[in-house]
């Protein structure tokens, strides 16, 4: 009952924006619980923080493009006419370009973070909780997305 | 917005929560496989609690917005094929992820394996109970 029927060839695109945005939920949430854990338990920290990294690489970076890819299929399946603008699809594109952003400035603070902490000391998990932070606007981001999506506002 | 835009979007919402969660879920198997360090056992135990309830409040809410919006909208019927089977598919989803949720619960390591395959069980009807509700086939 994810929308009203619709043209066949919109579905498999549309399948995979769909499951690429729930993937992209399920991975930034565990980037943010395990950050409100190390947060939480600071001796446990550390390896926390390296979970959350790892997660965020693995996890937020595929679900994001698969997303992403499967939204402008999915726009350019429907033939939308020229000037056909609603604010449902904007609020889509703005979220969408902004967490790509934020998604990449994580990814470098990732990357970054994972070294430190190879190398030891608090650096990793200082790192991991900026990650942690950007996850959890993300995830408001996109519950706001979900809506406009879903409800679609004129 | 009216009645049936905030039954589509939390219907949505439940269902990417519990997709979303079972996704973390399956981080917590690779966090916690053989020779990992980065998961310790109070925060496995933790982290596999918080999203295993996310899972189930999300099938919950799924559910209940899903079947008020099959009475709501005209043209779809509860008894409607693809509607059955995903109530269907739902119901073995939910024991099996309850299945799931004991087995990690009361031996995390020794049962690692069952509840490995009940989650499978679990995340397979999810997937496709997404395909129904997208394709909808004889809608």
């Amino acid at each position: 009952m994810l929308a009203a029927i619709r043209d066949n060839s919109v579905n498999f695109p549309l399948f995979l924006h769909v499951l690429g945005a729930m993937l992209l939920i399920g991975s930034l949430a565990a980037v943010a619980y395990v950050t409100m854990l190390g947060w939480r338990a600071p001796d446990r920290a550390p390896g926390l923080s390296r979970f959350g990294l790892k997660a965020l690489l693995i996890g937020v970076l595929p679900a994001y493009v698969l997303m992403r890819i499967g939204a402008q299929w999915t726009e350019a399946e429907e033939n939308f006419p020229d000037d056909f603008d609603p604010a449902w699809l904007g609020i889509g594109y703005i979220t969408a370009d902004i967490g790509a952003l934020l998604v990449l400035i994580s990814i470098i603070l990732a990357a970054i973070g994972l070294r430190r902490s190879r190398e030891g000391g608090a650096g990793g998990v200082r790192f991991a909780r900026v990650v942690g932070v950007i996850c959890m606007l993300l995830l408001a981001a996109y519950v706001v997305a979900v809506w406009a999506m879903t409800a679609k506002p004129t | 917005m009216d009645l049936y835009d905030w039954l589509i979007f939390l219907h949505v919402l439940s269902a990417g929560l519990a997709v979303g969660a079972i996704t973390a879920l399956w981080g917590l198997l690779w966090g916690t496989r053989q020779g990992s360090t980065l998961l310790d056992p109070p925060s496995a135990m933790s982290y596999g609690r918080f999203f295993g309830i996310l899972v189930g409040a999300g099938m919950m809410g799924a559910i209940i917005f899903g079947i008020w919006l099959a009475i709501d909208v005209d043209g779809y019927e509860l008894w409607d094929g693809w509607i059955l089977a995903s109530l269907v598919l739902w119901a073995i989803a939910a024991w099996a992820g309850g299945q799931a949720g004991k087995a990690f619960e009361a031996d995390p390591v020794g049962r690692r394996a069952a509840g490995i395959r009940f989650q499978a069980i679990t995340s397979i009807g999810l997937l496709l109970i997404l395909i129904l509700m997208i394709w909808k086939p004889g809608a």
